[in-house]
């Protein structure tokens, strides 16, 4: 076994540098002022877009479970299908993810627009036309739509590795399938439903431009909060930092929530490798 | 429940790729109109084609995913080899701190490199374009190489020196084929993500270092012009034609090592 | 197998596409573009040069419909390379250039951020030796109050801000002004500015004040005003406008005359209307204090204060210049237009956006953030029972996962 622990050190240099002091810099605005000095101002600013922080946690999570909700059945019966099947499903899954995650996003505005293709529809229907577009409901489709992959695949990754042998002992000793779902298969796929969540809700709550597309330019995500302070409408890195700040403080505690369903982290450690 | 299960897997498809065929249809109209279909024509493409902005936006994405994942791969593989060596302290610190970039949402890991590089007074270009991708890069290949590193029979390596080999050899000979795949597998996530990535590079790149998605995000505040929808569609042949390749590539290795296992049968 | 069925219907797509190409397109004739002394512009030929241009968007002639290119004529003639970006609101403008990531050569703000940025030395003053072509720009656009002595900047085109309305969805004669905004038949049918600057001057010139106040009494009235406003918007945009107006997707919006001039040429159905009380507004060249290419930046301005230049820009993006010798190139259509050059006799009136002091800015910013923000009514109390309820939810989990191990540890 390769003994030296030299070869990390450069990257211990990089990640001291690149990952450690940027944030220590976040920090470092949130508690100064536009003079420099310690100030819990901006911090407490922050309070008064609570409205935005609870907003956006809100739409992370309906989009998060109702990613669940729909990724779940789906990693599910892609599990069960032969090998071929399963590859190409998995690439299908997969391509969407590849293409570019703007476009993806703008294309949605053509089909929820006022005279875009759903309305369209609907009128040449005789219904009326509906408001889709520029409202929370937008946003949300759009979270779902951009992130459900990251939802499937590492239940899909989960699934297939499950030990075929205790679904057949659950049902061998008479489970129905309900019973044999409920109390052996979800268990053990819990794993990668947190790895699933984590990557369905964390960049849900922080995206900028989905709410920027879809959402109006009001109904603001702490996203775009944070890009107005840094390269937006109103310049101030302080407040930007502060809320930064916050949301990281909230991210990590969410984290550290998911862990505590977490038992084997070195699962989740490889749940990454698949991905 | 064979059918329900079809017809579901159906719809979610459809879901997935409706947008996708939208915009694939409407980069064939005649009007600038996103929503009104009046005509076939390719002129949209043929006017992409002749956009120095995108095309050398385009350039830029490639070059830097390709620069920054090389880098990437590198650093993190020495970075992975380094950590195993650790003892269990030190390596749960690493680890947790590399674990930040990728937990992180992108925004934060964006503005912090860019708070970064302010303060070291580096102006925002190149540079600080690839040095952002190789940060957020690095955490990707070592989760991917890792994990190989523990599978890795250790004995091997001494074997090796054993027989003979100085640890340049052994390294090179025995170890980096053992933990190949998971380098490969951090180098191909590097660029995908390098490639696909808006945010970090939207707080740390310069106008001279302008990436696709960055051009993209500036072309959809603007009057649209469907040149956007000639994009996505070759930006979605590109990718599907490289991922039937791949796994028609896939389906061959299969057979061969099928071919290899019956065939032979000197060692079953 | 279907993989290899899928690959081969690709193929002939892509064939049948690549093919189309070969057909030909229809040519128009191409717009050319000539300027008076070539030979001064050769001054950096082969030397490699590049500057950072920084602009408004939709905001300088290109070759869509095969118009002239302008940034490429300028490269093709001197040799400079134009690294061109985009902002969408002065605000974003001094945002950028306050973070100091970048150094721009050119930047083209409004006459208020001018002010501001000359008050805050972010401008350097022109060399107008080597500005020769300032000789075009019109007399009643020199030294306007932004810029007294005319040091800092030249002026690229003015413009007046109106409602811009889509005469099928709204009767014309419904818009006396700035009122229309909040009214209540045309919830959700309507757009605004979103810029704090811009949606400011609407919301104090409805409730009767100036839009160069500096009363905070007044500009909190005017956020106020501004809130109760939301519910009735549709969206906050600046460029994401023109798909809007001309897809009928919303009444009327607040929007400058230039491209109120494009969207009605693109769109039937649309026309503009100036209320009295609105403002004029001038945006201009400048050049930042830490340009790295100073002369190369005041040749850049000097190729777009060529007449031939300042045309081809009028005509592609419909605003109004301010030089005369441009204007005679335009044809009598334009010089005509209600829209792009309303009548002088309105313009003699108009006020233009005074530079405010920094903690107006401030204020203003800070009140804009919570306009776009916040939903009315919720405070700070909702963040706490959050976190309250999160907290308690891990330690409640934890518990039950505690005492389910201690079970099966006692089995």
């Amino acid at each position: 076994m390769v003994k030296s622990k030299y070869p990390a050190f450069p990257y211990l240099l990089f990640m001291v540098i690149f990952i450690v002091v940027p944030l220590g810099m976040v920090a470092y605005f949130a508690f100064t002022n536009l003079d420099g000095k310690f100030s819990i101002a901006n911090i407490v600013e922050v309070a008064n877009y609570s409205s935005v922080i609870i907003r956006s946690l809100w739409m992370a999570l309906v989009a998060t479970v109702i990613s669940l909700l729909l990724g779940y059945p789906f990693a599910y019966f892609m599990a069960r299908r032969t090998v071929h099947v399963r590859r190409t499903m998995l690439m299908l899954i997969t391509l969407p993810m590849w293409m570019n995650f703007l476009l993806r996003t703008y294309a949605w505005m053509t089909i929820l627009e006022n005279n875009g293709l759903i309305n369209r529809l609907l009128k040449l229907l005789g219904l009326g036309t509906l408001q889709l577009i520029n409202t929370q409901g937008a946003v949300v489709l759009g979270m779902v739509y951009d992130y459900l992959p990251f939802m499937i695949i590492p239940l899909y990754t989960v699934l297939i590795k499950m030990d075929v042998s205790v679904i057949q002992a659950a049902q061998d000793l008479g489970g129905n399938p309900m019973e044999v779902f409920t109390r052996v298969i979800l268990p053990l796929s819990v794993p990668g439903i947190t790895t699933g969540v984590t990557m369905v809700f964390v960049p849900a709550v922080s995206t900028f431009i989905i709410s920027r597309m879809l959402g109006g330019g009001s109904d603001l995500m702490i996203g775009d909060l944070i890009e107005m302070q840094f390269l937006g409408n109103t310049y101030n890195p302080n407040l930007g930092g502060a809320i930064a700040f916050v949301l990281m403080v909230i991210i990590l505690f969410c984290m550290s929530v998911m862990n505590q369903f977490d038992s084997d982290k070195e699962e989740a450690e490889e749940e990454v490798v698949v991905i | 429940m064979k059918f329900l299960s079809r017809f579901y897997v159906g719809i979610i498809y459809f879901f997935l790729y409706i947008p996708i065929a939208v915009l694939i249809f409407f980069s064939f109209n005649e009007s600038k109109s996103r929503t009104l279909f009046t005509g076939f024509t390719t002129k949209w493409y043929e006017k992409l084609f002749t956009n120095d902005i995108i095309i050398s936006s385009v350039i830029n994405t490639l070059a830097v995913a390709l620069i920054a994942g090389i880098i990437a791969t590198v650093l993190g593989t020495m970075a992975a080899i380094g950590i195993s060596a650790f003892n269990r302290k030190m390596r749960e610190l690493v680890i947790n701190v590399s674990y930040l970039p990728i937990i992180n949402p992108d925004i934060i890991t964006g503005v912090s490199l860019m708070l970064l590089f302010l303060f070291l007074r580096i102006e925002l270009g190149y540079t600080t374009l690839i040095l952002a991708h190789i940060a957020f890069n690095v955490p990707i290949v070592i989760f991917n190489v890792l994990p190989k590193i523990g599978q890795m029979d250790k004995n091997v390596y001494n074997a090796a020196l054993d027989l003979g080999c100085n640890r340049r050899q052994a390294f090179f000979k025995v170890m980096l084929p053992e933990i190949m795949p998971g380098v490969m597998a951090g180098l191909l996530l590097s660029i995908t993500y390098s490639f696909d990535d808006f945010v970090v590079s939207y707080f740390t790149s310069g106008p001279t270092s302008q990436v696709l998605s960055v051009v993209i995000y500036s072309m959809t505040r603007l009057k649209v012009s469907p040149e956007i929808n000639a994009l996505s569609t070759i930006m979605f042949t590109v990718v599907l034609v490289v991922l039937l390749a791949v796994n028609v590539f896939e389906i061959k290795k299969e057979k061969r090592l099928l071919q290899k296992r019956t065939g032979g049968g000197s060692w079953l | 197998m279907a993989v290899k069925k899928v690959f081969a219907v690709l193929l002939a797509l892509l064939m049948l596409a690549l093919s189309s190409f070969t057909a030909a397109s229809a040519e128009e004739e191409p717009y050319t573009i000539h300027v008076e002394d070539e030979s001064y512009y050769q001054k950096f030929q082969g030397q490699g040069l590049e500057i950072n241009v920084y602009n408004w968007g939709e905001y300088m002639a290109n070759d869509s419909f095969n118009f002239v290119d302008v940034n490429q004529e300028f490269e093709k003639l001197t040799g400079i390379k134009v690294n061109y970006t985009l902002f969408a609101s002065n605000e974003e403008l001094y945002a950028k250039m306050s973070s100091g990531g970048t150094t721009y050569d050119v930047i083209i703000p409004s006459d208020y951020m001018i002010g501001r940025m000359i008050k805050d030395g972010m401008l350097q003053k022109l060399d107008f030796d080597n500005i020769p072509n300032y000789k075009y720009i019109d007399q009643e656009y020199r030294n306007k109050n932004y810029d007294p002595e005319n040091e800092y900047s030249v002026p690229y085109f003015w413009g007046v801000v109106g409602i811009i309305y889509n005469k099928t969805m709204i009767d014309a004669s419904e818009i006396t002004g700035w009122d229309i905004f909040w009214d209540e038949k045309y919830a959700d049918n309507m757009l605004m500015f979103a810029n704090s600057r811009d949606a400011f001057a609407i919301s104090l010139l409805d409730l009767g004040y100036s839009f160069n106040t500096t009363d905070e009494g007044e500009l909190r009235e005017a956020a106020a005003h501004l809130s109760e406003q939301k519910p009735l918007v549709q969206a906050y945009v600046m460029d994401e406008i023109y798909d809007k107006m001309e897809g009928g997707e919303a009444a009327f919006a607040p929007y400058y005359n230039g491209d109120a001039v494009l969207m009605m040429s693109e769109c039937e159905d649309l026309a503009f209307y100036i209320p009295e009380n609105t403002s004029i507004f001038v945006d201009a060249f400048c050049i930042p204090e830490e340009a790295k290419n100073k002369e190369a930046a005041e040749m850049y301005i000097n190729f777009m204060c060529e007449p031939e230049v300042g045309a081809a820009n009028s005509i592609f993006v419909g605003y109004s210049t301010p030089m005369t010798a441009a204007w005679e190139l335009l044809d009598e259509d334009t010089h005509n237009n209600e829209a792009a050059y309303p009548d002088p006799e309105l313009l003699e009136k108009l006020d233009s956006f005074a530079t405010l002091p920094r903690e107006t800015n401030g204020l203003v910013d800070q009140l804009w953030t919570e306009i776009i923000a916040s939903d009315v009514g919720s405070g700070g109390w909702l963040l706490i029972l959050l976190l309250v309820l999160l907290i308690g939810s891990s330690v409640v989990i934890n518990a039950v996962r505690k005492s389910h191990k201690h079970k099966r540890m006692m089995d």
